[in-house]
């Protein structure tokens, strides 16, 4: 049995040590928020934060995620109300919406290590997220928007 | 009782929509070719099984059902909000459901060529009035007075000289006794408060919190994860297998081979069942598979494009259609040009990689799935257990992405197959390596045109094209020709031409293809608009005038022509300023698109632009129109400069997104999508968008450099 800490619960998993974090969220933990896209970090639907950092969890070992705390896009926020989250349906930016738990994900670590990013900066952080459907100008946009927002908080603060 | 009868108790019962509602649906009479109007009451008393879009509760709960599949282009979300209108509900008050798989309540489900709206908007608002109809009517027998006084508004029906009001719930119980009107007045367009209106979408929520729930997120009770190691050569038969290290992982509850029908030929493979999807995959690789590919020929790509060349060098082909005699023009020509184009195999590589749920219980089976034609395999299974249709329940997830290559029933047959043999629900998950690698695929092409200038204009066009034909796959007449190789080309061209043939040379190859989005045309577009622009060239015209001069008479190309000129400021250009422009047709829907490129310091090529306008008609969301060009404009791009599917020894040698690279965020370069307004029937949304991006990409780099590429995909580092 591995314990894991997810979105601030607790769960036993009886996973080998080698099991990708990916599949012990999905398959044992139940949380089907986080996508398989490639399996090899090629594409960034599986992305989760540990410990706060964006990692892809299809190739993050259970092991390595034991006792660590562990956000997946279903504890993003409480009510959709994360602001990328609602940046997100400002923009509307999901067509199948597959890819977009990893999308948001990695931005969320975006927008918390840079609060002003430039467009450059949203490439640089996002071309490790595949998105088939096209939906990149609205991910930069909606990231744009989201830090205005969050802007306009910590000024209202 | 009629089994008629039993039946539509069982609908109602397992819907859980019993108690009193109002049901409307159309029935379709075997035997009529129209469908008509009857309610969910009149339906009990006939005996009939509803296709009910509608559904009010009495407690005024408005249920609409999306019959499509919502793949992304927006059926969850543009179905409903075409019922609301004439319903008169508000989009933020109603539930929005998916319609099983069933082809007598909702006629065809498919969700392919682009015609999820084009093909049922009329009837949904007829529908839609004819509840509201019904229930004004309700209303006005209440309260004793004309229904001519009475209107209906977000979900009420209220007495305009009174101003009295009942709720659609209060209603339900009276209208559903009514036999629905044949005479409901449509709204006019300038009425509409909800279609034409861009509206965020519902399913928008559920996809950025986690709770949408895709194919691959459906769980039932017992259910066990499967993969399966297919024959990585696409035919032939496994030999012989050692599953010793499979069996040993912890977890693996089974392994087997398994059979797979694939259009006329079998697919064979191992599958391995386990408790969780990491178990099964972990014992897929530790098996041991020997195959037999007899017969089998070991395809390479550089063979199939010589090929290809070879027969367009040599044959005539199969002609689709002719006009005066392009060849005699051609011979007596001064100024020609005789060119190849070449597009490559792809693969559809959604972001959610094909996998299905399903439970054979013997006298049912039950799938869940990211399927685009829930219908057709329902229809497939029921044929294959020799079960009534009813005893098959098809149900869609979300679909993160399908691209066409949902629409096949190979997976969903193969869930099922695996079910039986186990005897407990299981979901089949392929790798993305499976669904790169296995098809089936867009057909690589390769066109020869051929065009003769006279008088600095076109004299005559010959077209020839070479590539598999898709229906090859389902139907074995040889003799025809693939009547899809002009798909994409403007068909008012052929009125302004007067030599013109067109014509397939058949080839085969024992790779199974499949619709890639927008099919043949997202091929066909890049030859067509590529040749269009050499020969404008070739003509020394402007080569938006010359399609301009070639499509007149024809008022919609004309004003899309207008406002393409005008959105991309073309007539301002810059000489060789890297503008380039292309025109298709696509599911009834003309597209054109300018592309700017220019160079960059580090010599790379940069699009700077894009501009795109789309004719779609009678539309019901302007912001999803513009996300689905948007889409389209980079998978084109994608399919144009950045992945192939390459065949080597007869597999495919892309296994991964490292491999078949698909472009990223740092390579879209701004789009620019504007909607024609008009009085046209709806057209295609989904698709059309695709088709015209590599040739005005291509026609705006000869425009800057000279260069013209005549062959996909090209890489943009290595242009200048």
């Amino acid at each position: 049995m591995i314990s894991l800490n997810i979105n601030q619960k607790d769960y036993q998993v009886d996973a080998d040590p080698d099991m990708p974090l990916l599949w012990a969220i999905r398959d044992l933990a139940g949380l089907t928020g986080t996508k398989f896209g490639c399996g090899v970090a090629q594409c960034g639907a599986c992305v989760v934060h540990l410990n706060g950092e964006a990692v892809r969890s299809c190739v993050t070992k259970v092991s390595r995620a034991a006792g660590q705390k562990i956000v997946t896009i279903e504890g993003l926020s409480q009510n959709n109300d994360h602001r990328l989250q609602i940046a997100w349906n400002e923009a509307n930016v999901p067509q199948c919406g597959y890819c977009h738990s990893g999308q948001i994900m990695s931005a969320a670590v975006l927008l918390r290590e840079n609060p002003n990013p430039t467009d450059e900066d949203i490439d640089m952080a996002m071309s490790g997220n595949i998105c088939r459907c096209g939906t990149y100008l609205r991910i930069r946009k909606a990231i744009h928007l989201a830090a205005e927002m969050q802007r306009k908080e910590s000024s209202s603060r | 009782m009629s089994a008629q009868n039993i039946s539509r108790r069982n609908f109602i019962r397992s819907s859980g929509l019993a108690g009193a509602a109002l049901y409307l649906g159309f029935y379709l009479p075997a035997a009529a070719k129209e469908s008509q109007i009857v309610s969910g009451n009149a339906a009990e008393n006939g005996g009939i099984e509803l296709n009910a879009w509608i559904r009010i509760g009495a407690d005024g709960k408005v249920t609409l059902t999306d019959h499509r599949a919502e793949m992304g282009q927006g059926s969850y979300q543009s179905v409903p909000q075409i019922i609301a209108e004439e319903l008169e509900v508000n989009m933020a008050d109603v539930n929005i459901i998916f319609g099983q798989g069933s082809q007598t309540k909702y006629g065809s489900q498919i969700t392919g060529g682009s015609s999820t709206i084009s093909s049922s908007y009329k009837k949904l608002l007829q529908l839609s009035a004819t509840a509201r109809q019904m229930l004004i009517t309700a209303a006005a027998a209440k309260w004793a007075v004309p229904a001519s006084e009475c209107y209906a508004e977000s979900g009420s029906v209220i007495h305009k000289p009174s101003g009295k009001k009942f709720h659609y719930g209060e209603l339900v119980a009276d209208a559903s006794k009514l036999e629905p009107p044949k005479d409901v007045v449509l709204k006019k367009r300038s009425e509409y408060k909800i279609i034409g209106k861009p509206m965020h979408r519902r399913d928008t929520p559920l996809k950025t919190n986690g709770t949408a729930i895709f194919g691959i997120d459906k769980r039932v009770d017992g259910m066990l994860f499967a993969t399966v190691e297919r024959n990585p050569r696409l035919r032939g038969k496994v030999k012989s297998f050692d599953d010793t290290g499979a069996r040993k992982v912890p977890g693996v509850k089974h392994v087997f081979k398994v059979q797979m029908p694939v259009f006329n030929t079998i697919r064979e493979g191992v599958a391995v069942v386990a408790t969780s999807t990491w178990a099964a995959l972990k014992g897929r690789r530790a098996l041991k598979i020997e195959w037999d590919d007899t017969g089998f020929e070991h395809v390479n790509t550089p063979d199939i494009y010589k090929k290809h060349e070879e027969l367009l060098k040599t044959q005539e082909g199969l002609s689709l259609s002719k006009q005066g005699d392009p060849d005699a023009v051609l011979n007596g020509a001064s100024k020609k040009i005789d060119v190849i184009y070449q597009t490559p195999y792809e693969a559809h590589a959604a972001m959610e990689p094909l996998n299905c749920a399903a439970w054979y219980q013997v006298d049912k089976i039950e799938v869940w799935g990211p399927i685009q034609a829930p219908d057709w395999v329902q229809g497939d299974l029921a044929k294959q257990y020799k079960l009534k249709p009813e005893q098959v329940t098809v149900n869609m997830t979300f679909l993160g992405g399908g691209f066409g290559r949902k629409a096949f029933l190979d997976y969903p047959a193969e869930a099922v197959i695996i079910s039986k043999e186990i005897n407990a629900p299981v979901l089949v998950v392929w790798t993305r390596e499976d669904d790169i690698t296995q098809g089936p695929f867009r057909a690589g092409m390769s066109y020869r045109f051929e065009g003769a200038i006279e008088n600095d204009g076109i004299a005559a066009i010959k077209v020839r094209a070479a590539g598999q034909n898709i229906e090859h796959w389902n139907g074995p007449d040889r003799g025809k020709p693939n009547d899809s190789i002009s798909e994409g080309f403007l068909k008012p061209y052929l009125k302004n031409i007067k030599n013109v043939s067109i014509a397939d040379v058949p080839y085969e190859m024992p790779v199974p293809n499949m619709w890639w989005r927008s099919v043949y045309a997202s091929t066909n577009g890049f030859a067509y608009e590529s040749f269009m622009d050499e020969m404008a060239h070739a003509a020394g015209a402007d080569p938006l005038e010359f399609r301009r001069k070639y499509l007149q008479g024809d008022e919609s190309c004309q004003a899309l022509i207008d406002k393409l000129e005008e959105v991309s400021g073309w007539k301002s250009r810059e000489p060789n300023g890297g503008y380039g422009v292309s025109i298709t047709e696509c599911f009834g829907s003309n597209v054109g698109q300018v592309v700017k490129v220019s160079k960059s310091d580090s010599r790379r090529l940069n699009i700077d632009h894009v501009w795109a306008v789309m004719d779609c008609g009678w539309y019901v969301n302007p912001d999803i129109i513009r996300a689905q060009v948007e889409g389209s404009i980079v998978m084109a791009l994608g399919a144009a400069t950045t992945h192939e599917i390459t065949f080597k020894d007869g597999m495919v040698e892309q296994k991964n997104f490292y491999a078949y690279k698909m472009p990223r965020i740092n390579d879209i370069p701004p789009i620019e999508v504007h909607i024609m307004e008009n009085t046209s029937d709806a057209t295609g949304v989904g698709e059309p968008g695709l088709p015209p991006f590599s040739a005005a990409l291509t026609n705006a780099i000869f425009d800057l450099t000279g260069k013209r590429i005549r062959k996909l995909p090209f890489d943009l580092g290595a242009v200048v």
